[in-house]
């Protein structure tokens, strides 16, 4: 393929900036579904309202890059958009309902007449958020693990998915997600509750850093590619110090939880993490969109296609983030039972 | 292989969530345009009132935005698990498009809506007014993109086939946005969404007139504001509405012509061609039972002159052919809806005229029972739109059949029941907590918002308290 035509270098652009977005999303909806899950270690009432308060403002942007990676991939890859979404029927419409069902308990449970009522709502939010959290991880997995592909279509068993490598995937999901929401909380609440999810944020990283262990181990011995992309030179530049990252991570996440002075870094710890087990699976895949078949080229638009969204995106991506981080500056600052009444 | 089983399966799962998706949005169109005019009124006059009515339909408005925004997750997604082999050729075209929305519409929406709910003590109030417009421009932009989208499935053009792969390669973005069927049904869609929040807002406030009167007490200056605009709304959108809807006709016929023989249920081709305005379309036999029939208007109405020749099924071959037996109907229960609201308009004008707006309990009662036509006629509205472009999902281009995705049928049907299971709940719930907000009045005097104090505490005390969202969170010092 010719490295200085649009057909090479755009597909590239737009891998790149999906990868962006995806990330986004991870960060953005991964705390506030996992603030969902943490509504199980949570039962007193005020501080599940405290809770809720820290995301009501922000959760529909948040939900919104997910929409965003569909329509991305929809219009610039749709190849893969027309090979994932079939192969993945069901965990993607388990995870559907389950986003439905905690998105309208956010609405939901605060309108209720009866306690039962809310509780049951409650509950609801806690289990969508789970099930949401765990289906992302059991798609990841599926995806890295490999989808069967013949002339551009999907040709494995709708059950492929239900296999031990993407079922600890969702686990391993789900414990960061409650991580970062146990540490977002941390970051926006006070007393009481603040003092909780340290806690919570102490045993979910020792968990979180016990996942990422395991996954990393168990990627390579996947696909021989995977194991390459490992050890090839020159990446292995790049891979070397991913894990003195992550211990020099866990060793501030740890004295930040300890030390009760900092609200934020255990926040800015578990991105961190975050960011440095999404770069890993990038390295992992690339040039693959659909492993192992399916590169980004494989499963591209045409070049106009590409082009056209591309403009928008440069121009409105910046624009976006923008007023998105002035939605939340906003609501800056911790809630607390008492922010309701200025004192 | 995806059976026959599995299509007929997947066209009735993207029918039964389109369909409930529809209604939430165009809510939010017509719901979020009324509370930007309402906090403009407010602004501008000062008059408590409106804001009163404002942050009584703010409730609402929380409530059927997220609404929308999880059905239509379910849309975005539903392109690629049910129709996969349609988004691998159409992909290229309608990808972009959707994108766009996502970029100019949803995170515009989404950003502001936090500050339009919770943020009036926050920002202030023109900052906050602001945020109201943005919200409803918002709405706008995406109900245009996605016009844009079905538009282009009914009336493609700027494209080109590429051989081999059957892949739509776009060359004319230009040509594909503004398609010939799009800015009829923009004008169309945009003035049904109006319009149904409007029939509703005149329910919701002829519910409380009727209350009053029973009651024996003076309706509310709230009540009674709120059942004028929604009476204006109708009087002038109505048969504006009309108008639209036979324009677009025209433009059907034109480009559709298929669509328009199986909304008239007429086989055959002819001049002067009578309106029928009952019938049974067999599509098997090729006749439409049980006819009644005003001679010559068929041709009047769809080409304004009586001798105007007007298509029939059978100038197409058996399998080009809509089932005309759901179109025939829901295409006349939408006129039909149409002209009922006109009708409730210009009666409004007469007693207003004479000075019993608010008095007349025959408006009243008819006001409540149209309250949720507009929905009604706008889902007929699009039942006929798209069960008209069958067999095709890219009109005359690509089939339906060769648009579904390999995944097997018992995959599919399980998902409906899920799907039929999941929104009977969320939605019922949903519209059970409408319902009760609907029935309290808005509450008189509520506190201004201001900066300084905390509009909450205020709230507490009102009898609306508990429609309040809660979650209103306060800023302290960081
Ligand atoms: C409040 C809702 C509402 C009302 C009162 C009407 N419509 Fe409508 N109609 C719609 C809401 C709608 C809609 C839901 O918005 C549709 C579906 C797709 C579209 O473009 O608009 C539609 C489609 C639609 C179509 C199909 C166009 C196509 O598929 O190409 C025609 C011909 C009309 N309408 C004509 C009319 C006429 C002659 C009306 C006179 C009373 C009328 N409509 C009232
Ligand atoms: C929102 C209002 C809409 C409603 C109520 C609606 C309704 C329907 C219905 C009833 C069908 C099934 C037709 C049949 O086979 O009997 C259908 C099919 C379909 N529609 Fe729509 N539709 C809407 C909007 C859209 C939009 C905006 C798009 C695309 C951008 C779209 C794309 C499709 C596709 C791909 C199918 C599947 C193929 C088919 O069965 O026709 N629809 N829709
Ligand atoms: C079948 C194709 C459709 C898809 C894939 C789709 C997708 C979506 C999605 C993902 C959302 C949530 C956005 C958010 O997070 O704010 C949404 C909301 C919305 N949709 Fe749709 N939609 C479809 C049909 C339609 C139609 C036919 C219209 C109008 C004519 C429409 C108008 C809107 C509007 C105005 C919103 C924002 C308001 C709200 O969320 O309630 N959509 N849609």
């Amino acid at each position: 393929m010719d490295p200085t035509g649009a057909t090479y270098w755009l597909p590239i652009v737009w891998a790149v900036l999906a990868a962006m977005a995806i990330f986004i999303y991870v960060v953005l909806d991964g705390f506030d579904l996992g603030l969902g899950i943490l509504f199980l270690a949570e039962p007193d009432r005020t501080h599940r309202n405290l809770m809720v308060q820290t995301v009501a403002p922000v959760w529909d942007g948040n939900e919104t890059w997910m929409i965003f990676g569909g329509a991305a991939l929809y219009g610039v890859f749709p190849n893969a958009y027309a090979t994932i979404l079939p192969a993945l029927y069901l965990p993607v419409l388990v995870m559907l309902f389950a986003l439905i069902i905690r998105g309208v308990a956010f609405e939901f449970r605060s309108r209720m007449h009866t306690e039962r009522n809310r509780d049951l709502w409650d509950t609801g939010f806690f289990v969508g958020s789970l099930i949401a959290a765990i289906m992302q991880g059991v798609i990841l997995g599926t995806l890295v693990g490999g989808i069967r592909v013949e002339n551009n279509a999907f040709v494995g068993g709708s059950l492929d998915w239900l296999a031990p490598f993407p079922l600890f995937c969702g686990v391993a999901v789900a414990c960061g997600y409650t991580l970062l929401g146990a540490t977002w909380l941390v970051w926006r609440t006070e007393s009481d509750l603040q003092t909780t999810m340290r806690k919570w944020a102490g045993i979910l990283s020792v968990l979180m850093l016990l996942m990422i262990g395991v996954v990393s181990l168990w990627t390579p011995a996947l696909h021989a590619t995977y194991m390459q992309h490992w050890t090839d030179w020159p990446r292995i530049l790049f891979v070397a110090p991913v894990p003195v990252a992550v211990v020099a991570l866990a060793i501030t996440m740890f004295r930040a939880l300890r030390g009760r002075t900092s609200r934020r870094i255990p926040f800015l710890c578990a991105l961190g993490w975050f960011f440095l087990s999404f770069t890993g699976l990038g390295i992992n895949i690339w040039p693959y969109i659909v492993p192992p078949g399916m590169t980004i080229w494989d499963a591209s638009a045409p070049p106009t296609s590409q082009a056209f969204l591309l403009v928008g995106a440069l121009v409105l991506l910046p624009l976006i983030l923008t007023y998105t981080a002035y939605a939340y500056h906003v609501f800056r600052g911790p809630v607390s039972v008492h922010g309701e009444t200025y004192h | 292989m995806a059976g026959l089983d599995s299509l007929f399966l997947a066209r009735l799962q993207f029918a039964f969530t389109v369909g409930f998706h529809i209604v939430f949005p165009a809510f939010s169109i017509g719901l979020a345009a009324f509370l930007a005019v309402l906090e403009g009124l407010w602004l501008k006059t000062g008059r408590q009132v409106y804001l009163d009515l404002f942050r009584y339909w703010l409730h609402t408005f929380s409530i059927v935005f997220g609404m929308g925004v999880v059905s239509g997750l379910v849309m975005s997604y539903e392109f690629g698990t049910n129709w996969a082999r349609f988004s691998q050729k159409v992909g290229p075209i309608l990808g972009p498009l959707l994108g766009y929305e996502v970029m100019t519409a949803f995170f515009l929406e989404a950003g502001f809506l936090g500050i339009m709910l919770f943020g009036m003590n926050r920002v202030g109030p023109k900052l906050h007014f602001f945020a109201t417009c943005v919200v409803s421009l918002g709405t706008l932009i995406s109900m245009s993109w996605i016009l844009a989208s079905n538009s282009w499935m009914q009336t493609p053009q700027g494209y080109t086939m590429e051989a081999g792969t059957g892949r739509f390669i776009p060359h004319d973005w230009w040509a594909i946005i503004f398609n010939p069927s799009f800015p009829f049904r923009l004008v169309h869609m945009a003035l049904a969404a109006f319009l149904s929040v409007a029939l509703l807002v005149g329910g919701v406030g002829a519910w409380h007139l009727l209350r009053a009167r029973r009651a024996g007490q003076q309706p509310t200056e709230a009540v009674r504001i709120m059942f004028s605009m929604a009476m204006w709304m109708a009087a002038i959108v109505a048969p504006v509405q009309i108008l639209a809807g036979d324009t677009q006709g025209l433009n059907t016929l034109k480009y559709q012509p298929a669509k328009i023989a199986a909304m008239e249920g007429d086989w055959e081709s002819e001049s002067y061609a009578p309106e029928l305005l009952f019938g049974i379309p067999d599509m098997q036999n090729e006749v439409t039972r049980y006819r009644i029939a005003i001679p010559y208007a068929g041709s009047l109405i769809l080409t304004h002159s009586l001798s105007g020749k007007v298509p029939g099924m059978k100038d197409y071959p058996r399998d080009q052919r809509a089932p005309s037996y759901v179109v025939f109907f829901s295409f006349r229960i939408m006129v039909l809806l149409g002209m009922l609201m006109a009708a409730l308009g210009f009666y409004s004008v007469w007693l207003r005229w004479r000075g019993r707006l608010w008095s007349d309990v025959l408006l009243q009662r008819a006001a409540l029972i149209m309250a949720p036509a507009g929905f009604i006629a706008l889902l007929c509205g699009w039942v006929t739109t798209e069960v008209g472009r069958q067999p095709f999902t890219v009109y005359g281009l690509l089939r339906t059949a060769d648009s579904v995705s390999p995944v097997p049928g018992g995959a599919v049907a399980g998902t409906l029941v899920s799907f039929v299971i999941v929104y009977f709940i969320v939605f019922a719930s949903g519209i059970s907590i409408l319902l009760r907000g609907f029935m309290k009045e808005p509450h008189v005097n509520e506190a201004a918002p201001d900066r300084h104090q905390p509009q909450r505490a205020a709230a507490m005390a009102a009898p609306i308290s508990d429609m309040i969202p809660p979650s209103r969170p306060t800023r302290e010092g960081e």
